[in-house]
């Protein structure tokens, strides 16, 4: 695929407009790109077509296509409509319209609902066929999911999203039991109406493992494509209609993806007028949510109010404060608040996630020259057919980067290698071509040479470098048994005519073969299987395009540095596009915009964290502040974009940008910070209310801009040679939950995955029930909770809550080990 | 430069035809003028007048035919097509109220008066929890029971909005049928109620399976 956007360029004619495309990208796209309208109800953009619904039917030069799945061709001729494809696409909504309950009344989809929306398109006022309905009960899939078969049209948009995007992969169709259809209609009917209600009834649509309930991740991004009311959330199922909620666009607060989203609010109650978020919609055509984002929205700080007592307290504290201790999860202009706080009242920051992240993106500056990594997330969902994710547990630490993941096997014919101390059963079956790699604690730097080894462009590298890798490699020879076949002649005398005749045979013979064998000590440091020359053969295989994802393992670390030279150098070398992932929401404006420090010692506040004066949007502090659904400003995500967010929430108390104002660095509102983000760091001095939060049809992200990488000073040395720092005994992993991100999404009604020890299977036979650890010189007693996608003997250790105590436990590294008492 | 403007004058450009009536000559004093006056005035004419007046005085007074309305104590039955405070009706065979809480008069509602809460109820059914509409904005415009699709919100004859407090109307209780008032209860005929052609209207759907 071409890196380059003119390389494949075509132009085709749809409906007599004459419209510029790439290679390869299908009719519909094209049409849309271009503000054509083709129906379609099945297809989603960024995964495979279903052909389910067949109503995207027009005729490309002369020949009937669906153009959900023809791919445009240099000069082809497109009609959208004629008369005979009208006539199907009626006779295929009038199909879907056959006892679909005249229920709009009461469904939640009423109004936004494309059945109906088609049915008024296509003009469909009368119904030509019918069919006896069959019994279908509605269900309860898991916590969220609510299903009415009585609604579903099997589009399998569900079933779609959820393999090739979310690699959940928990639903499917399951037979229905319906009545036969009248073969007579096949000859009477339009075919592609006919072919389309023959396979209609025959499925529904249920999870996939059998049991009624769905395991996967709760993500609910098949309610958020459902094109009818099937698919709801069992929270906000019959509680409004679409009409009455105000969407404000804005960006999700829990994790570094940043995916826009749109905050849906309506008043309370009749009784109470105050707004409230009903629920969170998404552009599921261009952005897939987690379950945090989806149903972590209602962490507004609600009680706040003008306490001018504790205001003026807050003003002495700052006045007498040695230091700020917070997370990252505030927005940039916060950020950049405590930072002018730094450097007028030299206040120390404190922020641990961020800390790390910002050391470990310094080591790569200085190493490759520049202040951001290579690599876009969107481009590899794209174009990537190789990804290799080290340091990161995927499935908990960033949902977007496993999309990615999973989105590259299954619409790239991709492959990809997963390294990670503990395994995950849900990223081994994302692909035939994914290889979990179990490997030890603290292997990383193996990981990151044995990438340059294999990947990189020897003349490229530094010549110690060079050396270094040739001398890890061992050649010995090893003599192995092979059969072969061998030809014998034998002379055979046919007895009747008594003739000899010469016959040749073939005969299996054993032979010892002396071969060559290249073992790598590298391989050895992180336990590669036996069979990872061959595997790596055949995913490499017709591969153009590769990537590299790194994550919070990396920068906790106790060889941080080094692996960030490691992947820079890697970046320089090899034709691996590298992308890393910052460990909390906006660890990445925090890195860029703040001089953070390590020591904390006096007079401390805390902002959504422990100090002796607490600041807190969460409404435990000593001062309100807004939590991120209440507050403008941007964050920066791991796409390298600077987003906005907007409040959906009203807030009464006060914000950071009054104490400033007090203390006399404020500006009159926080967004007339972001015009002051620093340049030198890439960041742009435009104003608040003219960043764009949105898409367009041909999936172009309009959001906020992009930070531009910055040229930085290089110190030219080597990487140092990898080191092995092995862990004894039983060792605990900092990683939440999935959906549980920070103290915001533990407070969201709809998320509740406890602050507890994440085992696997095994390992909680182990352990029974409850275990005791100590933190800190605190006893915890924490459940035992199973988590049944993790193998090994690892565990999980999440730091949504007390995050102070446990980012002071685990200190520069992710993994420690710890003593599990049983209680 | 400018053209002058030449008026002509308004007059009929023919003589009229006036016809004077040849009604003689009043007397204008004297005997004659008196006879004139007694003629007139003791003719009879004027009893005949008199007596329209007399014969309704003796009806109302003592025929029972009065008829003032002793208004608040009694009201004149009002048409079905007025639109005063609403009505929410009941299903006649369940007494279950009508309203399955779809909120199209909600968003139809061009003063905004409208509010609703629903849920989903243990019976997996949608289910008002609360409803209200603020009579003090709304506008009687009829829009509500137009729109409802169940004819579960109809308007009333319930014209008097004076009370200490707007909300004495507004709950959804105040405007529900009475449960024993049920069978009471008048198929509203008004402001969009189903039409009499409405079956000659509609295309059926086919069920011959």
């Amino acid at each position: 695929m071409g890196d380059t956007m003119n390389d494949n360029e075509i132009t085709l004619k749809i409906d007599g407009k004459i419209c510029k495309a790439q290679e390869g990208e299908y009719i519909l796209n094209v049409a849309r790109a271009n503000g054509i309208f083709i129906p379609a109800i099945c297809y989603l953009t960024r995964c495979s077509p279903t052909l389910a619904c067949r109503i995207c039917l027009v005729e490309a030069d002369g020949k009937r296509v669906y153009s959900c799945n023809t791919k445009a061709k240099d000069g082809m001729e497109v009609t959208v409509t004629n008369q005979e494809i009208l006539e199907e696409r009626r006779a295929i909504m009038e199909v879907y319209d056959i006892n679909h309950p005249l229920q709009c009344g009461v469904c939640d989809q009423s109004g936004s609902c494309e059945l109906q929306n088609y049915t008024l398109e296509l003009g469909v006022d009368s119904q030509s066929y019918t069919i006896a309905d069959s019994k279908r009960e509605t269900a309860n899939w898991s916590s969220v999911l609510h299903y009415d078969p009585a609604l579903c049209i099997v589009c399998e948009r569900c079933v779609t999203i959820c393999k090739d995007m979310t690699g959940d992969n928990a639903l499917s169709t399951t037979p229905r039991g319906g009545s036969e259809l009248n073969k007579e209609l096949k000859d009477s009917m339009p075919k592609d109406a006919y072919a389309m209600w023959n396979k209609l009834q025959k499925s529904l649509i249920a999870p996939s493992n059998d049991t009624g309930n769905t395991d996967c991740s709760d993500c609910g991004e098949c309610i958020a494509v459902c094109p009818t009311g099937a698919l709801v959330s069992r929270d906000f199922e019959y509680t409004s209609n679409a009409w009455e909620l105000k969407r404000t666009p804005a960006t999700c607060a829990h994790c570094s993806s940043g995916c826009q989203i749109y905050y849906e609010t309506k008043p309370t109650s009749i009784s109470n007028r105050d707004e409230k978020i009903y629920r969170v919609t998404n552009e599921w055509n261009y952005i897939t949510l987690c379950g945090a984002g989806r149903f972590g929205y209602d962490f507004e700080n609600s009680t706040a109010v003008k306490n001018q007592d504790a205001f003026a307290n807050a003003i002495r504290a700052f006045k007498e404060a040695k230091a700020i201790r917070f997370n990252s999860i505030i927005t940039n202009e916060e950020a950049l608040m405590l930072q002018t706080l730094k450097e007028k009242l030299k206040i120390k920051l404190i922020n641990p996630e961020a800390r790390a992240f910002q050391e470990f993106l310094t080591s790569y500056s200085t190493s490759s020259g520049k202040t951001l990594w290579n690599g876009n997330y969107k481009e590899m969902m794209k174009n990537t057919d190789f990804i290799i994710s080290v340091g990161s547990s995927l499935r908990n630490d960033n949902p977007n980067v496993r999309y990615v993941f999973n989105n590259i096997q299954k619409m790239n014919k991709g492959a990809g290698l997963y390294f990670h101390p503990i395994g995950d059963s849900l990223i081994a079956n994302l692909g035939k071509n994914v290889a979990c790699i179990e490997h030890k604690v603290n292997r990383e730097e193996a990981i990151l040479y044995w990438i340059l080894d294999q990947f990189a462009d020897k003349d490229k590298l530094p010549a110690d470098i060079r050396e270094y890798l040739v001398g890890l490699h061992t050649k010995t020879t090893k003599i192995v048994s092979e059969t072969v076949m061998e030809d014998v002649k034998e002379t055979v005398v046919d007895e009747t005519s008594g003739e000899s005749k010469e016959v040749t045979k073939k005969v299996p013979k054993t032979i010892q073969k002396e071969i060559e064998v290249d073992s790598s000590t590298l391989l050895e440091a992180f336990e590669a299987p036996a069979d990872f020359a061959d595997t790596l053969e055949k995913f490499l295989g017709k591969k153009e395009s590769f990537a590299l994802v790194v994550g919070e393992d990396l920068y906790f670390h106790p060889q941080a540095a080094n692996l960030a030279n490691l992947v820079a150098l890697i970046e320089s070398t090899t034709e691996l596009k590298v992308a890393m992932i910052p460990p909390k929401t906006n660890s990445l404006g925090v890195a860029l915009i703040c001089e953070l420090d390590d020591d904390i010692s006096g007079y401390t506040i805390g902002y959504n964290e422990t100090g002796d004066f607490r600041l807190s949007a969460l409404g435990d502090g000593d001062l309100d502040m807004p939590a991120l659904n209440q507050q403008e400003g941007t964050l920066t995500n791991m796409h390298k974009r600077v987003v906005p967010t907007n409040a959906a929430l009203s807030y009464d108390g006060y914000e950071l940008n009054d104490i400033m104002n007090v203390l006399g660095f404020g500006k009159r509102l926080a967004i007339d910070w972001t015009k002051a983000l620093p340049v030198k760091k890439g960041f742009k001095s435009v104003e608040f209310d003219v960043l764009p939060n949105g898409y367009t049809n041909d999936g172009v992200e309009h959001r906020g801009y992009m930070l531009e990488v910055q040229k930085t000073k290089t110190t030219a040395s080597s990487p140092a040679k990898f080191t092995i720092n092995d862990m004894s005994g039983e060792i605990a992993y900092r990683c939440n939950p999935q959906r549980q991100f920070n103290e915001f999404t533990a407070k969201a009604h709809q998320i509740f995955e406890p602050f507890a020890l994440y085992v696997s299977p095994t390992k909680a036979d182990d352990l029974g029930q409850k275990v005791a650890l100590d933190i800190n010189g605190k006893e915890f007693i924490l459940d035992v909770v199973i988590d049944d996608k993790m193998s090994g003997e690892i565990v999980k250790l999440p730091d949504f809550k007390h995050s102070s105590e446990i980012y002071a436990f685990f200190g520069k590294n992710r993994f420690k080990p710890i003593t599990l008492r049983k209680v | 430069m400018h053209e002058e403007i030449i008026h002509t004058e308004n007059k009929p450009k023919e003589k009229q035809n006036y016809v004077m009536l040849d009604l003689g000559k009043s007397p204008e004093f004297g005997l004659p003028a008196f006879k004139q006056v007694v003629k007139r005035s003791l003719n009879g004419e004027l009893f005949v007048g008199l007596w329209v007046t007399l014969r309704e005085m003796a009806k109302t007074l003592f025929m029972g035919g009065k008829h003032t309305t002793k208004y608040p104590m009694e009201k004149l039955p009002i048409s079905p097509r007025y639109r005063a405070i609403h009505n929410m009706l009941r299903l006649l065979e369940s007494g279950h109220y009508r309203c399955i809480g779809c909120g199209l008069c909600e968003k139809i509602c061009i003063s905004n008066c409208i509010a609703m809460d629903t849920r989903y109820d243990e019976n997996q059914r949608k289910e008002v929890s609360e409803y209200t509409i603020n009579f003090g904005r709304c506008i009687y415009c009829g829009y509500c029971a137009e729109v409802c699709p169940e004819l579960a919100i109809v308007h009333g004859g319930r014209y008097e909005t004076a009370s200490e407090q707007r909300a004495s109307f507004s709950l959804f209780d105040d405007m529900l049928t009475p449960i024993d008032m049920l069978k009471q209860q008048q198929e509203f005929q008004g402001f969009g109620s189903v039409s009499p052609n409405a079956d000659a209207a509609i295309k059926k759907t086919p069920l011959a399976y």
